[in-house]
């Protein structure tokens, strides 16, 4: 069950490989976080998903079902997308930017924008807001409206294309904090991509570090990756011999204090 | 299909040309004019345009100016000017200058405001007077889009021209406006051919002049 | 003043007749352009020959295309049908460069976005792309609005009365203020017409009073 990635490669017409021979496998209600540079093909993989791009060879399924023998159309409505940074609709109000995806299944409008409203309190918004145009909203805030319409429709998964990229460190932490709270709630199959290895740990059950051309470098939980990085590639990306990373601990009157590369104590080990 | 035949076989009629009314004559004369409207135009609207380029002052005027020309119906400003200063040349004359000014001046005006800012400070920082900023850095870099301005005021004027035979004896209109009041179709279509091709090869001219105009600064690699 | 007020029955005929002819002009120049703007949207090569025939088009004077127009198609030349063929011929030539700068004007986030959500290739051009374009395409059909208006006028050179017929008649009767009236009249229609289209547009796009940078961030 979940999403499976069966030996996938896309080749553009003009002759760009974006992604070669991938395998994966996402369970039900984890989250997989691609992570990679521009080129590595992460964006392409996600978008096999609800065939936003159909790969050249190989097969992705959804609950051991091929998507290309899915309806495109009803596929990506069953799916949550959040795009990147200005991806909302700027011609619709707020609320109604939440209730697209159930609007254009059918749902009245009445009920769809009232889901919509409790909807915008779920992910931390006033209500309020609702009836506002993205544009007058915090980039922050537009993102939590975006998080919020890919949940709509319920969805059983949901796509994430850099959803946090465009915002400032402090607003992404927040914005993080609210997913991985929702996500305990409830237990989404997510597939995330990022450029950002600190949101990938922190998201992701599952990191697979891509390499350019769609080729990985390492897949396996956090954890994995940052006790043993496969090679110096994945060394060099995941910062492992960046200071704040290299943590060890210094015994001061007898307390473990955890200090990083640079000797600066960032807490104590209990 | 026929009627194209006709008009086609008027047009190459060599009783049709040469003499004060022939076609060769009729088309040096619709040239002539354009060519002195679209000139004393822009004598009195390029140096306004590109002042007001330069300074920035007074572009809300070239912008309404411009909107407000459009609504005005030309064949009103002609028979209007051709009651006033009754047959000859100076009605439809003043008529096209008229027409024309507001295209002129802006393009002028777009063409030097479209000049790379940057280009300019640095022009400036380098100890340029403002007469060489204008002549040497600001004219040059908008020459495409002011030469946009002169095409789209020739062809305004070569098919107002045309309208202007109604109230004069003038250009290529006039075998339109005779062909129809006596029902020769073969005349009226071959003005109306020999107008189309004149504006079609007038504007493919100035469209290859303003290619060349465009400032060479070197292809761009990518 | 007083002729106006002893032709006025005269004067709104003629009024009414302008309207009659420009509208539909209008009209049909908008939905083509749009449709030939979104093909060159859509195909940027077939685009290219495309806008190209229509500037070449453009670059006709209204006046021969107005008597080439009924011999090609075989239709009366003093017939409204001419006329109307004639300024959207030359209303699309001039609208569908505009309406293709329209589509590219659609942030391609947003449209990825909405595909991705599930809008089927219908609802994304009625829903998505045509709304957004709207601001680039008024400001093209208001261009189009008051030129077609003014150039109705020529129609009465060759027989189809609108307000043109008090230019023509006042010129060959001597009398000014029926020019001034015509040349007035026309101009009021093209304003009327331009407010209208402004408000219009108001409607169709309330995300852009809200925000007056009309930026998608």
């Amino acid at each position: 069950m979940g999403i499976e990635f069966r030996d996938v490669g896309k080749t553009y017409p003009d002759g760009t490989v974006a992604v070669t021979g991938f395998s994966c496998t996402v369970p039900s209600h984890r989250t997989l976080a691609l992570v990679g540079t521009s080129g590595s093909g992460k964006t392409t993989l996600m978008r096999m998903v609800n065939r936003m791009v159909e790969p050249t060879t190989g097969t992705v399924l959804i609950d051991e079902r091929d998507v290309l023998g899915l309806d495109k159309v009803e596929l990506r409505r069953s799916i949550g997308y959040v795009p990147q940074a200005g991806g909302l609709l700027p011609h619709r109000r707020v609320v109604d930017n939440v209730a697209t995806v159930p609007v254009l299944t059918g749902t009245p409008r009445g009920a769809a924008r009232d889901a919509a409203l409790a909807l915008l309190e779920r992910v931390g918004l006033d209500p309020a807001l609702g009836r506002r145009y993205p544009a007058q909203l915090s980039g922050g805030q537009q993102q939590r409206v975006a998080v919020a319409r890919a949940l709509a429709a319920d969805p059983n998964i949901l796509l994430m294309d850099e959803p946090f990229g465009a915002v400032d460190p402090i607003v992404r932490r927040g914005l993080q904090d609210q997913l991985l709270q929702l996500q305990a709630e409830l237990g989404k199959t997510i597939v995330l991509v990022t450029h950002d290895i600190d949101e990938a740990f922190r998201l992701g059950d599952e990191v697979v570090i891509l390499r350019t051309g769609g080729i990985v470098a390492q897949a396996g939980t956090p954890k994995e990756i940052v006790a043993a990085p496969a090679d110096d590639f994945v060394r060099d990306f995941i910062g492992a011999d960046r200071a704040d990373r290299a943590l060890r601990t210094v015994d001061i009157d007898g307390r473990s204090v955890v200090v990083d590369g640079d000797g600066r104590p960032v807490g104590v080990l209990e | 299909m026929n009627l194209f035949a006709d008009a086609l076989s008027w047009i190459t009629d060599g009783s049709h040309w040469g003499g004060p009314g022939g076609i060769d004559h009729r088309i040096v004369q619709h040239l002539l004019v354009t060519f002195a409207a679209v000139a004393v135009a822009a004598v009195l609207a390029l140096p306004l345009g590109i002042l007001i380029g330069h300074t920035g002052r007074g572009r809300l005027v070239v912008v309404a100016l411009a909107g407000a020309v459009r609504a005005v119906p030309t064949l009103g400003l002609l028979t209007l000017l051709g009651l006033a200063l009754g047959i000859g040349l100076q009605a439809p004359l003043l008529a096209l200058v008229a027409l024309a000014f507001p295209s002129l001046l802006a393009g002028a005006y777009a063409g030097v405001e479209s000049a790379d800012r940057g280009a300019v400070d640095a022009a400036r920082a380098v100890g340029m007077s403002e007469w060489q900023l204008v002549t040497r850095v600001e004219v040059p870099l908008g020459a495409e889009v002011i030469l946009g301005g002169i095409r789209a005021a020739t062809l305004q004027v070569v098919a107002t021209a045309t309208l202007a035979a109604y109230i004069s004896d003038t250009g290529l209109g006039r075998y339109l406006f005779s062909g129809l009041k006596s029902r020769q179709y073969d005349e009226m279509l071959a003005g109306a051919l020999l107008v189309a091709v004149l504006a079609l090869v007038l504007d493919l001219t100035l469209a290859a002049l303003q290619r060349a105009s465009r400032p060479t600064t070197g292809k761009v690699l990518s | 003043m007083s002729w106006l007020e002893a032709n006025r029955d005269y004067v709104l005929d003629m009024l009414v007749q302008h309207v009659r002819l420009s509208v539909p002009a209008i009209v049909i120049s908008v939905v083509v352009a749009i449709v030939l703007g979104r093909v060159a949207w859509r195909w940027p090569r077939v685009g290219t020959v495309v806008l190209g025939t229509a500037s070449l088009l453009y670059s006709v004077p209204a006046l021969p295309l107005l008597i080439v127009i009924p011999v090609l198609l075989g239709i009366p030349l003093r017939s409204g049908l001419t006329l109307v063929v004639a300024l959207a011929v030359y209303g699309t030539a001039l609208l569908a460069g505009t309406a293709a700068d329209a589509f590219r004007s659609v942030d391609g986030r947003v449209r990825e976005a909405a595909e991705a959500m599930g809008y089927s290739r219908a609802g994304l051009f009625w829903k998505v792309d045509l709304p957004l374009a709207v601001p680039v395409l008024l400001s093209g059909v208001r261009v189009i609005t008051v030129s077609t208006v003014s150039l109705v006028t020529i129609g009465a050179l060759v027989g189809i009365p609108s307000l043109g017929n008090l230019l023509t008649d006042g010129f060959q009767r001597d009398i000014r203020a029926e020019i001034v009236t015509g040349v007035v009249g026309t101009m009021l229609l093209a304003v009327v017409l331009d407010v209208l289209l402004v408000v219009l547009g108001r409607l169709a796009t309330p995300w852009r009073v809200a925000t007056p940078t009309g930026g998608a961030r």
